[in-house]
């Protein structure tokens, strides 16, 4: 922190507005001379500390804390302080970047700073990043671009100061940071319109090149400019060898960091999964131990739902089907939940839900739990199946069956609203079933022709001689 | 092989390979006398080493073990003892690590949560030669030899037949995908039961030998989704 600390004698020099902070919330008596200078031309002798506003920021919330401080208008704070960010070729920008490190948030008694100053790794980046920056003004300089080397230096100390703040700042401030740096994120590629931000990436870096060779050419007639440029380019190998290694250890160390922040987050991801789950059901397995249905129940389902998790990527409670073999896993949680059956299922392939593909999947599910309800087998088997020119399902139980001739009504009812749904929607279902030999219900739904390369039509020749 | 010769007549013996002491001993106890558990193994080399040493019928393993997979003590021991046998057992399901067991070289594919007396069906079975297909193995294998193989994803030098399942292949295994015993696939199929066999250990082999690139990118696509 001390390279970006300035004595009292420089912040006077440079500083037309309002004194922006003072360090300690402590009693009044050792506050600076300057600060019972001004205490008379305020309006507003609340006599509370100067604290930043976090609820009105638009960077730091060091306006709106200004401004509250003295009983401003904000706005008229902002103006002053950018005005003064420019007649003082910049030099604001870093004591707002100060202010904002030392300055405790409103309700808070602790500064980023105070942070900061434990954060080892935070200050080595810091001062990489601002030495980068200070070699990078260096060589602008020393190409003659006064321009940018004057409001270039203050920010040397700008680039170490926001790397203090971002590295330390509570998450809600982070967050903050993060919203204002957004719209250069998308230029970078890392945001959702790459194509366009790749393009005005390559426009911007276009336009840059022309304007710097035209100034370097137009400042140094042509040819001669390569000579000074050789030596300037010498100078900036040797300080890249100087500080090349310690900014690629800065980098990796960094990179390091990140990596073991993601474990720990998956880490605490999965412990978090665990107990939501399977702490869970093992207590509740352990309450209902004499109950030993109840107590495969739940270990079935505790299986299905730590499975898909791990394999297939789908955390517990995420239900919502946008996908054939989607629905027709979520028929297998609500049918084992709903009636305790286990329902075995096999999916092959997979495709998009439209309203056909819906109505399949509501007929499966009408089969499925009738099967739950009226077979009294112990498990349930669904195959699922999607081909280039067909989607078909069978379901099937080894239960008790019945005679399709003499039916009871009420599953007479059932079969015949599968059927209807089925061929409303121009597919068709059969029920197989005898008593002692379980029912087959088999579902198959033609696909609405859409090109698919990988097509095979050997197939539909065997539903024909199964049926 | 003179120490192998205990069969036939006698129960199939078994070498467990599982990194779950429980697990071991508590399949070693349900089996009973249906099988003869001759050795257990908790990790790749161990297993290897048994194998070599007891030479079982049958070697029951963990697609998962720490040392490598049990893929890793297929490929090990298959070259100098072509006739034992592997039948896999997984927790998982997961598609890709079925498929590198099976393409490794084992006779079938069980999940841990199979019945006990399917469990020794499956041994038999696979000791005497054919093949065992879960039916979620039946499942795994309709999907990745769902779609007809691109000309660039086979490599021409291979037998073209390897790469396609035949209509009969497929109806086999959708009846094993839906729980069907091989006897009622052969009674719904009107064929007969060793036929069945021979067409599920037909397309154990194309499962094995099949230069489909696609399978393992079947498997491990299915794994992202």
């Amino acid at each position: 922190m001390h390279d970006v600390t300035p004595d009292n004698g420089q912040w006077n020099g440079h500083w037309h507005g309002p004194p922006p902070w003072h360090r300690q919330a402590g009693p009044q008596d050792d506050v600076p001379g300057w600060v019972h200078h001004t205490r008379r031309w305020r309006n507003r002798g609340d006599g509370e500390p100067l604290r930043r506003d976090p609820d009105d920021r638009l960077a730091g919330g060091i306006a709106a804390g200004l401004a509250a401080w003295r009983g401003f208008n904000p706005t008229t704070v902002r103006i002053v302080l950018a005005v003064a960010a420019l007649i003082s070729q910049g030099w604001a920008v870093p004591f707002y970047v100060l202010g904002w490190l030392l300055i405790p948030v409103k309700g808070e008694q602790t500064s980023i700073a105070s942070k900061a100053k434990h954060d080892a790794g935070g200050v080595a980046l810091a001062l990489a990043l601002a030495s980068l920056l200070a070699v990078f003004l260096f060589l602008a300089g020393a190409l003659n671009d006064s321009a940018i080397e004057q409001y270039g230096w203050a920010q040397v100390f700008t680039v170490a100061g926001l790397t203090l703040i971002w590295r330390n700042a509570p998450d809600d401030e982070r967050a903050g940071m993060r919203r204002l740096v957004q719209p250069l994120e998308s230029l970078t590629g890392s945001g959702k319109a790459t194509r366009r931000a790749t393009r005005l990436r390559f426009v911007g870096a276009a336009v840059l090149l022309a304007v710097g060779l035209g100034v370097l050419l137009s400042l140094h007639g042509g040819i001669y400019l390569l000579k000074p440029l050789g030596g300037f380019l010498l100078v900036a190998a040797a300080l890249v060898l100087l500080l090349g290694p310690w900014w690629l250890r800065i980098a990796r160390d960094l990179v390091i960091e990140r990596q073991a922040r993601a474990r720990a987050e998956e880490r605490a991801d999965i412990a978090a999964h665990m107990h939501d789950s399977v702490l869970q059901t093992l207590a509740l397995v352990q309450r209902r131990a004499e109950d030993p249905q109840a107590v495969v129940q739940l270990a079935r389902a505790q299986e299905r739902e730590l499975r898909s998790w791990l394999f297939e990527g789908r955390a517990p409670g995420e239900a919502d089907a946008s996908s054939f073999a989607e629905g027709v896993r979520q028929i297998q949680r609500d049918v084992e939940a709903r009636h305790g059956v286990p329902v075995e299922i096999v999916t092959v392939g997979d495709c998009p839900l439209d309203e056909h593909v819906a109505a399949l999947l509501a007929a499966t599910r009408e089969a499925t739990v009738n099967a739950a309800k009226w077979s009294g087998a112990a498990v349930i088997s669904v195959f699922a199946e999607v081909e280039a020119d067909k989607v078909s399902v069978a379901v099937r139980d080894r239960g008790k069956g019945f005679d399709p001739a003499t039916v009871p009504g009420d599953r007479k009812g059932v079969a015949e609203s599968i059927r209807g749904r089925m061929s409303r929607h121009g597919g068709e279902a059969t029920v197989q079933s005898a008593p002692g030999e379980g029912t087959k219900v088999t579902l198959t739904m033609p696909r609405t022709a859409r090109p698919e390369p990988t097509g095979r039509a050997s197939s539909s020749a065997a539903d024909g001689t199964r049926r | 092989m003179s120490q192998a010769t205990a069969r036939p007549g006698g129960p199939p013996r078994v070498v467990l390979v599982d990194d779950h002491g429980l697990f071991r001993s508590g399949v070693r106890a349900e089996l009973g006398t249906r099988v003869e558990v001759i050795g257990e193994a908790e990790d790749v080399a161990p297993a290897v080493e048994m194998i070599r040493r007891l030479l079982p019928d049958v070697v029951l393993l963990d697609v998962h073990l720490p040392g490598g997979g049990g893929h890793a003590v297929i490929t090990e021991v298959k070259q100098e003892h072509p006739e034992i046998k592997f039948l896999a057992l997984s927790a998982s399901d997961a598609p890709e690590d079925v498929i590198a067991v099976i393409r490794a070289g084992a006779r079938g594919y069980v999940t841990k949560t199979i019945s006990t007396d399917d469990l020794a069906d499956a041994i038999r079975r696979v000791a005497d030669g054919d093949a065992v297909f879960s039916h979620r193995l039946a499942g795994f294998v309709l999907d990745a030899f769902a779609s007809a193989p691109s000309p660039d994803d086979v490599k021409p030098s291979f037998d073209p037949e390897l790469d396609q399942l035949t209509t009969r292949e497929r109806e086999v295994l959708r009846l094993i995908a839906q729980g069907y015993t091989y006897k009622e696939i052969a009674r719904d199929l009107f064929i007969s039961g060793k036929t069945v066999e021979s067409h599920v250990s037909s397309v154990l082999r194309k499962l094995q030998l099949s230069s489909r690139h696609q399978l393992t990118r079947w498997a491990a696509e299915r794994r992202l989704t």
